[in-house]
């Protein structure tokens, strides 16, 4: 396993705002890694810096190399889908595909064609005509035909129907993900790719606030839904959130004794959103 | 090379409409123009169509050798005037190409598209450069001279069906300079054209909206407060802003403007059109009909300070559509 994204004191100030205060992580080889964070909180100004999109201030190193200096090189290896209905409107599915076997080195133009004869895009077909869903067909099937090392999502399946959204993350798990893989995404719609990541990085104010595997997130955080007799006794412990279901509270706690806790009630693994809404809490206030 | 060669190809994708329709259209016209022209000569003089007094069965006979020069030059004009036409739209077409090239893939976020392949930044604005100052004249001139032809082939025909032999008038023509002088000046539109085409898109690059209100406001501006400033005497009097750097910060685009600098530069280049200069070599038909002549202009100092700061624009502009961050 090597490191794809390693960023130290990223940091990057607008004229108004400031978009990221000195934000540090490391991204491993082959991980499915969700970047999730409120409005505003410095998601997009990341992803455009580890695309060179933007300068920044701090280090940044993708794939070994310094984003701002060798964009050319780096975006061989690096994909992006940025948001949805972003293609040109003049571009039909033919050009598109014979540009990028043109431009692209590790573009294959055999996988490329299997993945749109999958969809009912036709080669005469220009984006102008298409529904949202098929230009996000028709950009993931390009961009599943590139074997790139890093392949990062902006919002990818915004404003999409459900069938869309669900069929774009199963070819991406299907066909396009392994080992060597890395896939970064951002995304408001958490349950929905909560199932797939197999690491989480939350995101506040320009500074990353969780960055644990999966795995080390179910272990460390854990609910529990206590009567109302017993919610002193829970609230004592120091939860994180607390918040009301059916006559019932649910508390979440971050590193607590399961043991002492499965007395107080029934214990379950929070989802993603609950983690969220209880570590963002007053970020509008 | 194989980047920049599909680069352009997608720019000439992109703009159908401008870089073949345009002159395509702009030819059709011409021809239409000609025919309908011919059609009521023969409509309101008939048969006796007279030429001078003599009719011009005998025209052919008697004229001297300079006289046939003439007509040559005469059918040499004749034919470059479909040109003609068609680059004053090609200027347009080219002058709003160079605003929208940088500006309309930021609007419409498409930009991130082109961003999220391994291209660079240069290699994009070069194939934009490339497509405005190769493809746009040389698409021209190509639909230029072909309509020239089919109008020299109609006057042809409608004169010899006067009885002014066909062949003979057309060996008069130099279809073949003409054609040749045409090709050749690619290469001039290309070099005299980058001052303009670099501002163009370095404020297609550079605006946040309306790059043509940016394009135009800034010199104009700049030139009412150079007039006022000598105005009140500050600045000695002279008309170089309006008459000269104007002209080539924003009308280099369209092809012949280089005449108009030549003229200026105190080359004595007479701009009336006239078929009696034919020997006279101050004539723009015959210096246009003269490749030294054409090329002689590069030897201007408006020639290459121009591509000097054409190059400086564009490597502005490079810089910002590297660097512009505002999708």
């Amino acid at each position: 396993m090597s490191t794809v994204i390693s960023a130290n004191g990223l940091s990057k100030t607008y004229k108004d705002a400031r978009a990221l205060a000195g934000a540090s992580f490391q991204i491993q080889s082959g991980r499915i890694v969700g970047l999730i964070g409120p409005n505003g909180a410095g998601k997009t100004t990341a992803l455009k810096a580890i695309l060179g999109l933007t300068d920044f201030d701090g280090e940044l190193s993708v794939l070994g190399m310094d984003p701002r200096h060798s964009r050319g090189k780096l975006m061989e290896q690096v994909c992006f889908i940025a948001d949805v209905a972003v293609l040109p409107r003049w571009l039909c599915v033919k050009d598109a595909v014979d540009f990028v076997e043109a431009v692209h080195p590790r573009f294959s133009r055999a996988k490329c064609e299997a993945f749109l004869a999958r969809t009912k895009l036709t080669p005469r077909m220009k984006v102008k005509q298409m529904s949202k869903g098929m230009i996000v067909q028709m950009h993931l099937s390009l961009v599943m035909a590139i074997d790139a090392r890093l392949l990062v999502l902006d919002e990818p399946t915004l404003g999409l129907d459900l069938l869309y959204r669900k069929q774009f993350y199963q070819s991406l798990l299907e066909d396009y993900f392994d080992e060597d893989k890395t896939i970064l995404i951002t995304t408001h719609q958490v349950e929905e790719i909560e199932n797939i990541l197999t690491d989480l990085m939350f995101i506040r104010d320009g500074r990353i606030v969780l960055d644990a595997d999966m795995d080390a997130v179910g272990e460390r955080f854990c609910e529990v839904m206590v009567g109302a007799e017993r919610a002193a006794e829970a609230r004592a412990l120091k939860p994180l959130d607390e918040r009301q279901v059916f006559g019932k509270s649910i508390f979440l706690f971050d590193n607590a004794d399961r043991g002492h806790l499965s007395t107080l009630g029934e214990l379950r693994r929070p989802s993603i959103a609950d983690l969220f809404v209880a570590t963002m809490k007053g970020t509008y206030a | 090379m194989n980047t920049l060669y599909w680069l352009v190809k997608r720019e000439i994708w992109e703009h159908k409409g401008g870089f073949i329709r345009a002159p395509l259209i702009g030819g059709a016209i011409f021809l239409v123009l000609n025919l309908m022209t011919l059609i009521a000569s023969e409509v309101v003089s008939g048969q006796n169509f007279r030429f001078g007094g003599s009719s011009i069965r005998e025209l052919g006979k008697m004229l001297d050798q300079r006289q046939l020069a003439m007509v040559g030059m005469g059918l040499d004009t004749a034919m470059l005037f479909s040109t003609a036409i068609i680059s004053v739209v090609m200027g347009f077409v080219v002058f709003f190409y160079c605003l929208g090239a940088l500006y309309d893939d930021r609007r419409d976020r498409s930009l991130l598209f082109w961003k999220s392949l391994p291209i660079t930044d240069t290699q994009t604005v070069l194939s934009k450069v490339l497509a405005a100052t190769i493809v746009a004249p040389a698409v021209a001139f190509v639909t230029g001279v072909v309509a020239g032809l089919i109008t020299l082939l109609m006057y042809a025909t409608v004169l010899s069906m006067h009885g002014l032999g066909v062949w003979q008038l057309l060996t008069l023509a130099h279809p073949f300079r003409v054609i040749a002088n045409l090709i050749a000046s690619i290469p001039m539109y290309f070099l005299w054209a980058l001052p303009t085409v670099g501002w163009l898109m370095l404020c297609s690059a550079w605006a946040k909206s309306k790059p043509f209100l940016w394009a135009v406001a800034i010199p104009v501006v700049t030139g009412v407060l150079i007039w006022w400033v000598q105005l009140m005497g500050l600045l000695p009097s002279g008309n170089f802003y309006w008459s000269q750097f104007l002209p080539r910060l924003l009308g280099s685009v369209w092809p012949g403007s280089w005449f108009a600098a030549a003229h200026h530069a105190g080359n004595n280049v007479s701009l009336g059109i006239g078929l009696e200069g034919v020997d006279n070599p101050d004539n723009p038909m015959v210096q246009f009909l003269s490749l030294s002549n054409l090329y002689a202009t590069l030897g201007t100092s408006t020639a290459w300070i121009g591509m000097i700061c054409g190059v400086a624009l564009i490597a502005g502009a490079i810089w910002i559509r590297r660097w512009r961050d505002d999708t």
